[in-house]
């Protein structure tokens, strides 16, 4: 089950990450850059939420919530303009930490249940907490909003702390995805996902993996957020706690493969800029959400899996097939652990 | 009532268990089970639909906390370890279902059977010998466990349970649901895991196969042990033949031919 870090993945992480830090230095058109950033954002997002919704197969649709929380702390700590500069920065590590710890009960609670009635369990966690951010006016302003303290940055290369705070959340959530997938973890939420009662038979501790995978997916989750309020400056309930935001996440690690490294990320970097072009093409109206979700739908008609496991199945098939090689084709996908068996919920 | 040791004399008892009473929520479904398993000994519970047999074995995992009573390992009350616990004091549970993980090569599942120690080097060294008692682990290495069949998979997991190199394998009816060959076969495996000298307790409703490979037995019904003796006595038991063998009291020769 234990990967090693081939030449070739060291290269091809190594060429992506080079070619997004240079973007900023290089330049380009003024959309691009804000575009990257939402981008980037969602790939850390779906790639935060791929450590518990692909790996441990949980698929959380309330994730978002963590996402708000984050989002609300940096704001309620950063408030007005006393702060401000770099300091939201540094202060993620700790946010982070704090919502991981914070989730572990709320994942311990609802991971009693499974699958199908794991989204639902999280999707109540949305509406409770927008719910809360809607009410407890005096922390986050309700309706009204909450301001969060004005970045001083120069105006020539204002979105580049943001950009490259996004990266480099992205670079670590990636980086933890590899840790999972080489270590026991990773080798003990792949049996979680595939039964937990075998799990517990082999002696893997299901709880404990199972909680890992919530509170880092959700520290994660709520940094990327604290950068996100930082970076718009001024947050409502409904756009922190958005739902769109949930599944937004949920469709870029379907479609790029569920499970795997790269799959949130290629899912991000394809339905993100997608979006943005729908949305400016149909205009003010909602019609491009219908594009959207084309698009999403003409893929997983084509590759059910996602694009990744899709892809490398096809490609070891035609290998097999090449070396007239034995039949061993239910094990699909060498870059990711299958997904397909969704255990029923006891 | 207790299954008496064998004629050497000298018992060691590695599993002694006494007025265990265990269930799941409101009823207990074992009343009182009073069982020992002497080291290096095949020993068989087989019994009608619902007596607890499989309950029991799943008290000594740790699958199931016994209520009442005591189980005792290597002189150790172990009632109150977790199923991980008892796994590390070499403790392995086959349970009835099949319980590889289906789309994991079966290389992959045999290794999964090492899954609590972290040296590397011991558990490929262990693989390798477990490839050698059980041939199927070798010849399908890289097939996806659940693409073979039923009797195949069966070898496997007892190819798996061997991984931590056990004190005792609980085996929970390995015969079920399997052709007459790859029955013949399982029952070969684990006469030559007694051979091998290790310490099984079978779980059998295929019992004449069952008692033909125990050296010691016991027969539970609603929850308690209701006769014990040796394989070979409870075979040759016309009372036993009527109730569990399906026909009048046959020789060996006769169970071994059925089976």
């Amino acid at each position: 089950m234990k990967l090693a870090i081939t030449r070739a993945g060291l290269i091809r992480a190594g060429v992506f990450f080079l070619i997004l830090i240079l973007v900023p230095v290089v330049g380009g058109p003024g959309w691009l850059l804000n575009t990257l950033i939402f981008t980037i954002m969602y790939a850390a997002l779906s790639s935060s939420w791929n450590l518990l919704g692909g790996y441990a197969g949980y698929p959380s649709l309330g994730h978002v919530a963590f996402f708000g929380i984050g989002a609300y702390a940096t704001a309620i700590i950063f408030t007005g303009s006393v702060y401000g500069g770099y300091a939201p920065f540094f202060v993620l590590p700790l946010i982070g930490i704090a919502v991981a710890l914070f989730s572990i009960p709320i994942g311990w609670v609802s991971m009693r249940t499974r699958a199908d009635v794991f989204a639902i369990v999280t999707i109540t966690l949305l509406f409770i907490t927008q719910t809360l951010a809607f009410n407890l006016k005096n922390f986050t302003g309700g309706a009204q909003g909450k301001s969060v303290a004005p970045a001083p940055f120069d105006v020539s290369t204002y979105d580049w702390p943001f950009y490259y705070a996004m990266l480099i959340l992205l670079a670590i959530a990636m980086g933890i995805s590899l840790y999972f997938r080489r270590s026991k973890i990773g080798l003990s939420l792949a049996t979680v996902r595939a039964d937990e009662d075998k799990a517990h038979g082999v002696g893997v501790r299901v709880t404990a993996v199972k909680l890992i995978a919530f509170a880092v997916s959700a520290g994660l989750v709520a940094m990327v957020g604290g950068v996100w309020a930082y970076y718009v400056g001024f947050i409502y309930p409904q756009f922190a706690v958005d739902p769109l935001i949930t599944i937004g996440m949920v469709l870029m690690a379907f479609l790029g493969g569920r499970g795997t490294l790269w799959g949130p990320v290629l899912g991000a970097f394809i339905l993100v800029p997608a979006q943005e072009y729908f949305a400016q093409a149909f205009g003010a109206s909602e019609l491009y959400l219908l594009a959207y979700a084309a698009v999403f739908l003409v893929i997983m008609l084509f590759l059910p899996r996602g694009i990744l496991p899709s892809i490398s199945e096809r490609l070891k098939r035609r290998r097999a097939s090449a070396a007239g090689a034995a039949r061993d084709s239910a094990n699909a996908a060498p870059t990711a652990i299958p997904t397909s068996e969704v255990k029923a919920v006891r | 009532m207790e299954v008496e040791s064998t004629a050497s004399g000298t018992p060691t008892k590695l599993l002694h268990l006494t007025g265990v009473t265990a269930g799941y929520g409101a009823g207990l479904i074992l009343k009182g089970v009073d069982l020992a398993v002497t080291k290096g000994e095949i020993v068989c519970l087989i019994g009608p639909n619902g007596a607890g047999k499989s309950t029991v074995l799943k008290t000594v995992s740790g699958l199931l906390r016994n209520a009442g009573g005591s189980v005792v390992f290597d002189g150790a009350d172990i009632g109150k370890l977790s199923s991980r616990e008892r796994l590390h004091r070499g403790i392995v549970h086959v349970p009835q279902e099949r319980s590889l993980f289906p789309t994991m090569t079966v290389w992959e599942n045999v290794v999964m059977g090492a899954f609590i120690l972290s040296n590397q080097g011991l558990v490929r060294q262990r693989a390798e010998e477990v490839a050698e008692i059980f041939p199927i682990v070798a010849k399908r290495r890289s097939a996806a466990a659940g693409s073979l069949s039923g009797g195949e998979q069966k070898q496997v997991e007892l190819a798996r349970s061997l991984m931590l190199d056990p004190a005792l394998i609980l085996l929970d009816e390995p015969s079920i649901g399997l052709d007459p060959k790859s029955r013949t076969s399982v029952f070969a495996s684990i006469a030559s895991l007694a051979r091998d000298g290790r310490t099984v307790l079978l779980v059998e409703q295929n019992a004449r196969s069952g008692l033909a490979v125990a050296h010691m037995a016991a027969v539970l019904e609603a929850g308690r042990v209701a006769l014990t003796g040796t394989g070979q006595s409870l075979l040759e038991d016309p009372e036993v033949a009527r109730l569990y063998l399906g026909a009048s009291a046959q020789g060996p020769a006769a169970a071994l031919a059925t089976r």
